[in-house]
């Protein structure tokens, strides 16, 4: 667990490229504010000076500073706001593309809510800047200005102005910081026990109305909510008391200028002024309470962004500039020694003889492995079935193909076609990541459809394919009829959200076939489609595979005739395997 | 985004009645606070007078300094009650939305609407604490400051307050047309912006299948080149927006010097006091600062509205009688379909299907997926109402049964039961909470629920996951099995209960709903011949209507 500071600084780094833009920034904003300030300063003055009667010469320049600072404050804001705004998204495009490479290079863990939950914490960098750090930068340098001039004046008005100011911009943040984190923490558990009412009474509104027990659930929910409401009460009171202290206290450091500026004998009109931009200065302060809320409720975001920056750069993922070499720079990665280590051995062309020996993997140091003790040979050219109960260990038998997880015991390897100065065998992890799937892969568990056109998801496995293969791929996978169509452009949703379940299926499937890679992996290729389709498109794919190496993982037993090899997993070791014609001899 | 243009949805009062009081309240402390203001400049004119004087004026200081606790106070005053607001109003319209969820059944909630409910009722409205503790004092203080400090400029300097008077209606004249013109730009960018937005998400979901396919390395420059197409349609589309919070700025300060220059002159020419000077100076400020604030709060606010106006909406949608009526259903109980038709948006479940299911009867239901197996059950536990003929029990519409009578009599196992984030002991006891620990691990046997039951580390008391996370879909499919050999009611129905089980959880499953439907009158859709072997009858269901197969 880093400290708080850790995770800014850490974020920051990507800021420095920028600097020039937020130090930019910064000083409009402390110009916005100091012309806001400036704006009651010099009205003040002006209607002092002119209650003694001058002449009128001496007042033109403060009746010219008034109308500047007036229109000067409004334009000063909207040029602010746009040059941090710009700032914080360039700087957001690095944090992205920097936390993309890093998950590039992580095995895949996070899932659903977790995922979109990164996403949005990558947002609150934006908030850091614009709604945390700018205004505090601002009020800071407007304030400091402020206690300077003062004293000009006089030093100790300057000191009651300073502890005034210390008080409503950095003890009262501070406080308000605190109370919101702390609140934060009360109300995260009561927020998620009553998420997970809401799901167990809308999800569950079938079994619950079946079974009579909604009332006992209702009033579960019911209570989570009064206790969730009360807290939330509670702490609303004391958040407003904090913002009434500081308003008061405003007040107060105001009136002590006065009086203090008023003792030391200060002339009659900067009396007024003082005492006028003592509000002012206050109200500028006051604004820090806002940005020391926003600031501990994006605490939580920003340490788990932080800890996504930390995974060292992938060299070849960032580009040759300012940014790059800065972030590269910054996690300490020496750029050369990381791509030479993550090419590895060119992939082999043409038929690779793969092996699994005694092969086991082990997710969790003390948990059971997934996967123990397997032997699998696959020259090139052969048909295997795996089958098994879920949890079996089935997904876990294709990522050690894939190179996606490296064997804890036994071997994962490829072995070479003849003889010669190789060695005979060399672990799947040895060769080029990135080129590995022209080799080894097809349709995993967690195939994706991307928010785009179906050609553009279709090209993902191959992307020098023409229109006819395309064509010509979906139609291996039953999905010829509704390409011709809807045609290659038409966008299929998020995760393929605009498709039927069954079309989602083909489509990722089709895009296996497209792939066309020494060994074809089908995890489950034809869930959601019913037994009879399941059986025509599963013999169209092998068809199109003709004599080259597939493995498929079911759980149905039928159309497995085909295969020379059927393996039964469970509970991560292999149960029993077979031929040809075991599944018959089984009864399946 | 759905833009909510309303700042008050009136639909409130009337849904949560509570809050009547509660804006009366606001109304009050408003008007308060208007007064506080207005107090708290005069008496600072005052002091600042006497002090450019180089006096002190005390009771001037100290009447400044109480008026400002007292604005101080009311001003907390009204954010407190806008967050107690803010409290009940989510409590209630959580209460009210879960209470329309258990009035119009679980048939209301089909597909999209389950999810929408869920999320809008555990957090979605949590976004209405920006509006009610941000937006809504600030709404107030923008009626009640602006007519109190117009009313006191009016005695101060008719002519001040004639300017004030003339450019306040520019802040929400201005704030709507650059809203408005905002909207169109917005709208127009706001489905580019969206699909820019949710790129890098859509990337990291897919990142397993980038790597499947080694593309993921060379999506990161995408990955880039999307933000920055996103930065710079973000920029487009800020430049406009940023617009509204200009004009809000420029109004307020420019006002300021409007009237801050001719009451100088009007001092110099020694036709005003100085103290009404500054009493207009420290005024004018104050009558377009709860406006601006409320400006600059409505965009963050919109989120509430929208939520709210969500929830509206799905309230009026759930309008209607809960269904069921109040009879007892006769005990021994003959069912039958009578010229039953259901309809979703666009396809027809039934069709005229007309069916009789006599006491002891297992009834096996095949065909197609979508012919309207599901439907049918969902019809006997009143989940769906037929929208032409009718669904008698005994003779006696269902219709006019007291359903949760009815349901006593019913056991059913679904194609995918929901597990509650409770111990196994109490998804077990569903709707029996006083079941004793030896029935429930009798039924919890009998369902072939034992071995997972003496795997799992506490037993019944194991507490599951948020839907039962932590078992696998066989021990889930066990599980909604024992809950129906715990119910041990007269009749069962079930929904492929094997359905997406492997081989060895399935030949456990069917063996206990075999032992399970002995002596009782069961419906059960079937895909598997071991489930058919159970059955007395088959029927066929196709495209809505209904073929008896076999009588055995």
């Amino acid at each position: 667990m880093r400290g708080r500071a850790g995770s800014v600084w850490r974020v920051l780094e990507f800021a420095y490229p920028l600097r020039w833009r937020f130090v930019g920034a910064g000083v409009l904003a402390a110009g916005t504010e100091a012309a806001g300030l400036g704006l009651m300063a010099a009205a003040t003055w002006l209607l002092a000076t002119a209650a003694g009667q001058p002449p009128l010469i001496a007042l033109s320049v403060a009746i010219v500073l008034v109308r500047a600072l007036a229109i000067g404050r409004g334009v000063l804001r909207y040029v602010e706001r746009l040059a941090s705004h710009d700032a914080v998204l360039r700087m957001v495009s690095d944090v992205r593309a920097r936390i993309f490479a890093a998950l590039v290079d992580r095995p895949p863990a996070r899932r659903g809510d977790a995922l979109s939950r990164m996403v949005s914490d990558v947002d609150a960098v934006q908030d850091l800047l614009i709604r945390v750090l700018l205004p505090m930068a601002a009020a800071g340098t407007v304030a400091l200005a402020a206690v300077v001039t003062a004293f000009a004046a006089d030093p100790l008005v300057a000191l009651v102005l300073l502890a005034g100011l210390a008080a409503t911009g950095v003890a009262l943040p501070l406080l308000a910081a605190r109370l919101a984190r702390h609140g934060g923490a009360r109300l995260a558990p009561l927020r998620a026990a009553y998420a997970v009412d809401t799901v167990d009474l809308v999800h569950g509104a079938a079994d619950l109305a079946a079974f009579g027990a909604r009332t006992e659930y209702e009033a579960r929910g019911a209570a989570h909510a009064a206790e969730l409401a009360r807290v939330e009460r509670s702490l609303a009171r004391r958040s407003f008391a904090v913002d009434a202290a500081a308003t008061m206290l405003g007040g107060v450091t105001a009136m002590a200028v006065l009086a203090t500026a008023l003792h030391r004998g200060l002339p009659g009109v900067w009396l007024a002024v003082l005492a006028v931009a003592t509000l002012a200065a206050g109200e500028i302060a006051q604004s820090l309470l806002a940005a020391a809320r926003k600031g501990a409720e994006i605490r939580g975001s920003l340490d788990r962004v932080a800890e996504l920056l930390d995974h060292p750069a992938p060299a070849t993922a960032d580009r040759p500039d300012a940014a790059g070499t800065t972030a590269a720079r910054a996690a300490g990665t020496p750029a050369a020694g990381t791509a030479d280590s993550l090419r590895g051995l060119p992939v082999p062309h043409g038929p690779v003889h793969l092996r699994l020996r005694g092969a086991g993997v082990r997710y969790r140091a003390d948990g059971p492995p997934a996967l123990h003790g397997v032997d699998l040979d696959l020259p090139p050219g052969k048909r295997v079935a795996i089958v098994g109960p879920s949890g079996a260990g089935k997904s876990t038998l294709l990522a050690l193909l894939t190179g996606v997880v490296v064997p804890d015991m036994g071997s994962a390897e490829v072995v070479a076609a003849a003889p010669g100065p190789r060695p005979e065998a060399t672990p799947i992890g040895a060769y080029d990541r990135e080129r590995w799937p022209a080799a080894v892969t097809g349709l995993l568990a967690d195939a994706h459809l991307f928010h785009a056109s179906v050609r553009d998801n279709l090209l993902l496995a191959r992307p020098e394919a023409d229109d006819a293969e395309l064509v010509a791929a979906c139609r291996t996978a039953g999905l010829g009829d509704w390409v011709g169509e809807h045609g290659l452009d038409v966008r299929v949703g998020e995760d393929g959200a605009a498709l039927s379940g069954g079309q989602r299926q083909r489509l990722a499937l089709a895009r296996a076939v497209l792939a066309d890679p020494e060994l074809l992996l089908l995890d489950e290729p034809t869930e959601g489609l019913d037994p009879g389709q399941a059986d025509e498109v599963l013999a169209a794919v092998l068809a199109h595979r003709g004599d080259r190496a597939t493995v498929l993982v079911t759980h149905r037993l039928t159309g497995l005739d085909a295969f020379d090899e059927v393996l039964v997993l469970d509970g991560g070791s292999v149960k029993e395997r077979g031929t040809q014609g075991w599944v018959r001899a089984h009864g399946g | 985004m759905e833009v909510v243009a309303r700042p008050f949805d009136p639909r409130l009062l009337r849904q949560v009645p509570s809050t009547r009081r509660d804006v009366v309240l606001l109304g009050l402390l408003g008007s308060a606070v208007a007064i506080a203001v207005v107090t708290a400049a005069v008496a600072l004119a005052r002091a600042l007078s006497a002090a450019v004087e180089l006096r002190l004026d005390a009771p001037a200081v100290t009447l400044f300094l109480a008026a400002l606790a007292a604005r101080a106070a009311l001003t907390s005053g009204l954010g407190v009650v806008s967050a107690r607001m803010a409290a009940t109003v989510k409590a209630g319209l959580r209460a009210d939305l879960l209470a329309a969820v258990g009035r119009r059944g679980p048939g209301w909630l089909a597909g999209q609407r389950a999810g929408e409910l869920a999320t809008l009722t555990g957090r979605g409205l949590d976004a209405l604490d920006g509006y009610f503790t941000g937006y809504l004092p600030q709404l107030v203080l923008g009626v009640t400051v602006p007519v109190g400090v117009l009313a006191a400029l009016a005695f101060a300097d008719l002519t001040s307050a004639v300017i004030v008077l003339v450019t306040l209606p520019l802040i929400p004249v201005f704030g709507i047309l650059v809203g408005w013109q905002t909207r169109t730009a917005t709208e127009r960018q706001w489905h580019r912006l969206q699909l820019l937005g949710g790129h890098f998400l859509d990337m990291v979901a897919g990142l397993p299948t980038l790597k499947a396919f080694g593309r993921a390395r060379a999506q990161v420059a995408a990955v880039r080149e999307m933000a920055d197409r996103h930065r710079v349609a973000t920029m487009r589309t800020l430049r406009i927006a940023f617009l509204s919070a200009l004009v809000l700025e420029l109004v307020g300060t420019i006002s300021v010097a409007l009237v801050a220059v001719p009451v100088g002159l009007r001092l110099l020419g020694g036709g005003m006091t100085l103290a009404a000077a500054f009493t207009v100076l420290l005024l004018t400020p104050e009558a377009y600062a709860p406006l601006r604030a409320a400006g600059t709060k409505f965009h963050a606010s919109m989120e509430g509205l929208t939520a709210l106006d969500q929830a509206f909406t799905l309230l009026a949608a759930a309008q209607g009688a809960p269904a069921g009526g109040a009879r007892t259903a006769p005990r021994e109980s003959q069912i039958e379909l009578r010229g039953v038709t259901v309809t979703y948006d666009r396809t027809t479940a039934l069709r005229d299907a007309d069916l009789v299911i006599r006491p002891g009867e297992r009834l096996a239901l095949v065909g197609p997926s979508g012919g309207g197996k599901s439907t049918l059950l969902n019809l006997l536990l009143g989940f769906t109402v037929p929208d032409a003929g009718r669904v008698l029990v005994d003779g006696a519409d269902l219709a006019e049964l007291d359903l949760d009578a009815w349901r006593r009599r019913l056991g059913w196992v679904p194609q995918r039961a929901h597990l509650f984030a409770d111990t196994v002991a109490a998804n077990i006891a569903l709707g029996d909470p006083d079941a004793s620990r030896e029935r429930i691990e009798r039924a919890a046997r009998a369902a072939a629920f034992g071995p997972v039951l003496d795997a799992l580390p506490q037993g019944l008391d194991t507490l599951l996951g948020e839907r039962g996370h932590g078992l696998s879909s066989g021990e889930r499919q066990r599980l909604a099995l024992a809950r129906a050999f715990l119910r041990d009611a007269p009749m069962l129905l079930l929904d492929e209960p094997t359905a997406r089980l492997d081989a060895a959880s399935e030949q456990a499953v069917v063996d206990a709903t075999l032992t399970l439907v002995q002596g009782r009158t069961a419906l059960l859709v079937a895909h598997r011949p071991a489930l058919l072997a159970a059955a007395t009858r088959v029927v066929r269901i196709e495209h809505g209507t209904l073929h008896e197969l076999v009588t055995v």
